[in-house]
């Protein structure tokens, strides 16, 4: 499946798409936005696939704990790799987009600050891999520990954003949505290159991490020839 | 060769639709029209721009997982 290239040639698709139809269709006038709502196509997507990527990998870590499968492991962490760097796409581009539009590029929001600590707790993910030296310990741990960083996307993500007010769309008195308004900020001509645009950025960030993986399993083929 | 194909169909729809765009501006008599790109709303270059960037990210994936793929079928680097 990772190696089939009709779903990259989708994703070419749907990213092209994604990039003429949101500079180019006419959208709705919300507050102080302009024409930077046409982030909303780019900024947004980084974060459902960010994740999607998040919850490949959690679902491959359960694999490997269940069957020690080296190869699972290998999947596990490239997917938390492209995760991280989806959300700090997503991270950075929220803050030049607030420079415009909440007057400063980090306001210790809520979602900001949630958001920052829950990709802190993936890049532990990665620092914690890295001590350990034995190569089933390391994978082992972690896997356990990806299990526990996914848990901490609940709260993070999902829970008090929705719970408490933000300068961010979503959060307390607006439906409880944890990341985006309602009414116009999903204005249905939006939503004809919103959705299309998050699959083809999604699929991007798999692409990325299926190379990675194949990479990885070429590089683990070898040492053990050698 | 498959992917190649596909990629060059791509590359010929897009820019049969990019000149789509510019006839249903071209039909439009403002004062402020002179054409696709010099439009007063650059939003048009911004997007040749973005697309372009976009273009040249895909060819590098593209030639990556071949790259990849020829090593994974033990052929020569």
């Amino acid at each position: 499946m990772i190696r089939k290239s009709w779903w990259k040639i989708l994703t070419a698709v749907l990213l092209l798409y994604t990039f003429v139809a949101g500079l180019l269709i006419k959208v709705p006038h919300v507050g102080n936005l302009y024409g930077s709502i046409r982030n909303f196509f780019f900024h947004v997507p980084m974060w459902f696939g960010m994740m999607v990527l998040f919850t490949v990998s959690v679902v491959y870590a359960i694999k490997y704990l269940r069957t020690s499968a080296v190869s699972y492991d290998i999947y596990s962490k490239e997917y938390a790799k492209a995760g991280i760097v989806f959300g700090l796409l997503g991270l950075v581009t929220g803050a030049i987009w607030a420079n415009y539009t909440w007057g400063e590029a980090w306001s210790n929001d809520p979602k900001q600050l949630l958001a920052a600590i829950a990709l802190l707790i993936y890049a532990a993910y990665f620092i914690l891999r890295n001590s350990v030296p034995d190569m089933d310990k390391r994978a082992k741990l972690g896997a356990v520990y990806n299990v526990f960083a996914f848990a901490m996307l609940f709260p993070t993500l999902w829970i008090i954003p929705r719970m408490v007010e933000s300068l961010h769309p979503g959060g307390k008195g607006v439906e409880g949505n944890p990341g985006m308004g309602s009414g116009r900020d999903l204005d249905a001509t939006m939503r004809t290159v919103f959705w299309p645009a998050v699959i083809g950025w999604t699929l991007l960030g798999v692409w990325i991490s299926t190379l990675r993986i194949r990479f990885e399993q070429l590089k683990e083929k070898q040492s053990s020839h050698a | 060769m498959h992917n190649c194909k596909s990629l060059l169909l791509l590359a010929c729809t897009f820019f049969a639709a990019l000149s789509a765009l510019a006839q249903s501006s071209a039909s439009a008599t403002s004062p402020a029209n002179n054409g696709f790109m010099r439009s007063e709303a650059k939003i048009n270059v911004v997007m040749v721009v973005v697309v372009t960037i976009l273009a040249g990210l895909l060819i590098y994936l593209v030639r990556l997982d071949r790259k990849i793929t020829k090593l994974e079928k033990g052929e020569n680097f």
